[in-house]
């Protein structure tokens, strides 16, 4: 088992996760659980956020024992992490309380696909039968929304259950769209490796290609340059302000403002083309590489930043009169309520875990790429409700054009400097983190001559959809659609 | 009411398109092309090709566009055999289409498979009813489909309408590379659809798996899975795409340069 010479991941003592329970009692955030095959066994990695860095943990579990004891009990956010070990390794996990198929249900006499592991694995057929549902109670049935949903949305299925309005209880099922990712990356040189990042989360491409392109420079040992920096910044803020602008319509959208959601499309789409602008992609894909960029953004300083200022002078004007707006702010306040306790325990990532007031963005706390010299302003909610989800968005978007102005104007300084430096071909491990615009994504990479030998990838997705069940009390069908849209979570990057 | 005049302000911010060309469009890199026929094989391995679109043949190099994801490595490496196509139309009604240089049967072949599709549309009239559905797609195609009712796109202009029911639905538009999870709801909805009906394959996953597959849990591809009809490359395509392939399905391109395209 390697162990990067950075220390960003350390062997567990013992076999047991005494030690990373005691570390997450002295308050750092749980960030995740990881699972790759090794020779051997399954190499488990948990990730800590401490202070100013992400930390891992691993723990090996002997192949001939294919069993370990479940964090869950202490960590209930750990749970769909667990569920998502046993389908794609075969793990068990004694005393995990709910121990369901989620990413991966496939029959018992199946061989799971063990990503990480040397051999790709055959084609694998999903059997949804194997998950079981249990509805109980009087006149108790179940709803299904999905997987096909109305509109143009990605695939999810929403087990609504109910006895009659009210909205007792949600199942989630994410596995309809499972693509196999975290196996996909193995064997893969790094410029290719980096492309299958941007497509884990394509709303997100940036944030993730970033994410991964510094665990490799964590893994090897190099920096990239400043100007590569800035650019990363550059593009992930205009991705976050794309973003938020997408929830924004959707939830627009939801409340039939239909001036709203041709106002708010507009701007997200002026967004996009000033991105396509910069780099050739709407999306900003094909810009990150690890080492750096691969190459300074299209328009010079100046050009970005009246661009931009046009973009957010009627796009800010629009958000103020949208949250000024009383019909939607009605259905908006005291919708899917995530009470602060329950955020800060889970460790909920990016704009559901600031609208509760829980503070974690590793754009300030862990800075990366340029932000230590940008300083991001922290927005802050405190109702923990679609609407201060929301107000933290679109104060977000007001951030985000400061930052990406202040990253295009410092970038001109830059001109002219190589934008990547050169990566041994050596192997190595590193972790690598982005604030991506639904929270932090993380990457685990592990480098055998300068190719992927394993890659795992963890989306905010994944960490923050198991609070959405729990945000329901009291809400009714009519609330799905706000509730939903003001999470915003790409599924895409749920089940990878 | 504050909402009621926000929208007269800006003016018409609705592209011409179709009846007139697109500048956004016009100048997009749609698609990497060979630069002439019986382009020597500069080693396709040099080109570093990431979803293996590129591939040598005796008689030169092969592109299939419906692998490509536009990275631009093999421009970089070999500007002296590939270039960007620019235009934001690069659908196509046959998957052949999509491989340069063509090897599929001529003219005649592609005039029955338009006749077939045009005896399916003429019954769609003027108004057209779209319903999507996502196979595995990484969430960016949704997006650029989902822009097409934004007001630069517009697409209710043209007659194009959204529909969550599948009774309803004319068109059946399809993202994703093909997880074998939704191959039983995309069959269902499919098979829920009226006759006649029409199927496209939006985006480079969904045409071929891309660079997500090959994997364990895809198809590499809906054509695995329904018969597609029209077939949209792009990681992801621009909406204008989008738009440029559901006209071609629908037969309602304006003829603008001397013979439909």
């Amino acid at each position: 088992m390697s162990t990067d010479p950075s220390g960003q991941v350390l062997p567990l003592s013992r076999g047991s996760w005494a030690e990373v329970l005691a570390r997450h009692g002295q308050g750092h955030r749980f960030a995740g659980l990881l699972a790759a095959a090794v020779p051997g066994g399954t190499r488990l990695t948990v990730v800590l956020a401490l202070a100013d860095r992400l930390q891992g943990y691993d723990r090996l579990v002997p192949d001939e024992l294919a069993r370990v004891d479940s964090l869950t009990a202490h960590l209930p956010a750990a749970a769909w992490y667990e569920r998502a070990m046993t389908d794609l390794h075969g793990l068990r996990v004694d005393g995990q309380p709910s121990p369901r198929p989620l990413v991966l249900p496939l029959p018992g006499q199946v061989s799971p696909p063990r990503p990480g592991g040397p051999a790709p694995s055959p084609a694998l057929e999903p059997d949804e039968h194997v998950i079981g549902l249990h509805v109980d109670g009087p006149g108790m049935f179940t709803i299904p929304h999905g997987p096909v949903r109305s509109g143009v949305t990605e695939s999810v299925e929403y087990l609504l259950e109910t006895p009659g309005e009210d909205i007792s209880h949600l199942h989630v099922r994410v596995f309809a769209k499972h693509r196999g990712i975290q196996s996909r990356f193995s064997g893969l040189g790094l410029p290719d490796a980096t492309l299958l990042a941007e497509r884990v989360e394509g709303v997100a491409s940036v944030a993730h290609a970033t994410a991964f392109a510094q665990a490799v420079e964590s893994a090897l040992g190099v920096q990239a340059p400043v100007c590569a920096g800035l650019s990363r910044v550059l593009h992930a803020e205009l991705e976050r302000i794309a973003n938020h602008v997408d929830v924004a319509l959707r939830l627009s959208e939801a409340a039939g403002l239909s001036v709203a959601v041709s106002r708010l499309g507009w701007h997200k789409e002026r967004v996009l083309r000033l991105v396509s602008q910069l780099c050739g992609n709407r999306f900003g894909r094909g810009v990150v590489i690890p080492g750096g960029v691969s190459r300074l953004p299209g328009l010079a300083g100046e050009q970005v930043v009246a661009a931009l200022t046009g973009i957010a002078d009627a796009l800010l004007a629009d958000a103020d009169a949208l949250m000024r707006t009383p019909s939607f702010l009605d259905r908006l306040r005291g919708t899917g309520p995530l009470d602060h306790g329950l955020a800060a325990r889970h460790g909920a990532l990016g704009p559901i875990g600031r609208g509760s007031g829980f503070d974690d963005d590793d754009r300030r706390l862990r800075p990366y790429a340029g932000y230590a010299q940008l300083c991001p302003e922290p927005v802050l909610g405190q109702a923990g409700d679609a609407q201060a989800r929301l107000a933290v968005r679109l104060g977000e978007v007001r951030e985000s054009v400061r930052l990406a102005r202040a990253a295009a104007l410092a970038l001109e300084e830059h001109r002219g400097e190589p934008t990547s430096v050169k990566l041994p071909a050596e192997d190595g491990r590193g972790l690598g983190w982005a604030e991506a615009p639904h929270g932090e994504v993380l990457y685990d990479v592990e480098l055998r001559a300068g190719t992927v030998l394993r890659a795992a990838p963890r989306s905010a997705s994944l960490h923050n959809l198991p609070l959405f069940a729990t945000t329901f009390q009291g809400d009714i069908f009519t609330d799905f659609p706000f509730v939903e849209a003001s999470f915003g979570l790409p599924i895409a990057g749920v089940v990878l | 009411m504050p909402w009621m005049f926000r929208g007269l302000r800006n003016g018409v911010l609705t592209t011409g398109y179709p009846a007139r060309p697109d500048p956004y469009g016009e100048a997009w890199r749609g698609a990497v092309r060979l630069r002439g026929s019986g382009v020597p094989a500069p080693g396709a391995a040099r080109l570093g090709c990431p979803t293996g679109a590129l591939s040598e043949a005796p008689d030169g190099l092969r592109l299939d566009r419906g692998r490509c994801i536009l990275c631009g490595r093999c421009v970089e490496a070999a500007p002296e055999a590939l270039e960007w196509q620019a235009g934001a139309e690069v659908a196509a009604l046959r998957r052949d289409d999509l491989l340069a240089p063509s090897p599929g049967p001529e003219d005649e072949d592609l005039e029955a498979v338009r006749a077939d599709l045009a005896t399916r549309v003429s019954a769609l009239g003027r108004s057209v009813h779209l319903r999507h559905v996502d196979a595995g797609s990484d969430g960016s195609e949704e997006w650029e489909l989902a822009a097409l009712w934004n007001p630069v796109y517009d697409a209710h202009r043209l007659g194009i309408y959204l529909t969550a029911s599948p009774r309803h639905a004319d068109v059946l538009v399809v993202t994703g590379a093909g997880a074998r999870g939704m191959v039983a709801p995309l069959l269902a909805t499919y098979e829920a659809m009226p006759r006649p009906r029409v199927v496209m394959a939006l985006g480079t996953d969904a045409i071929s798996g891309g660079l997500v597959a090959p994997s364990y849990a895809l198809t590499g591809g809906i054509g695995a899975i329904v018969p597609v009809d029209v077939w949209v490359p792009g990681s992801p395509p621009s909406p204008l795409s989008i738009l440029h392939g559901l006209l071609l399905a629908l037969g309602r391109l304006p003829d603008r340069r001397g013979g439909r395209s």
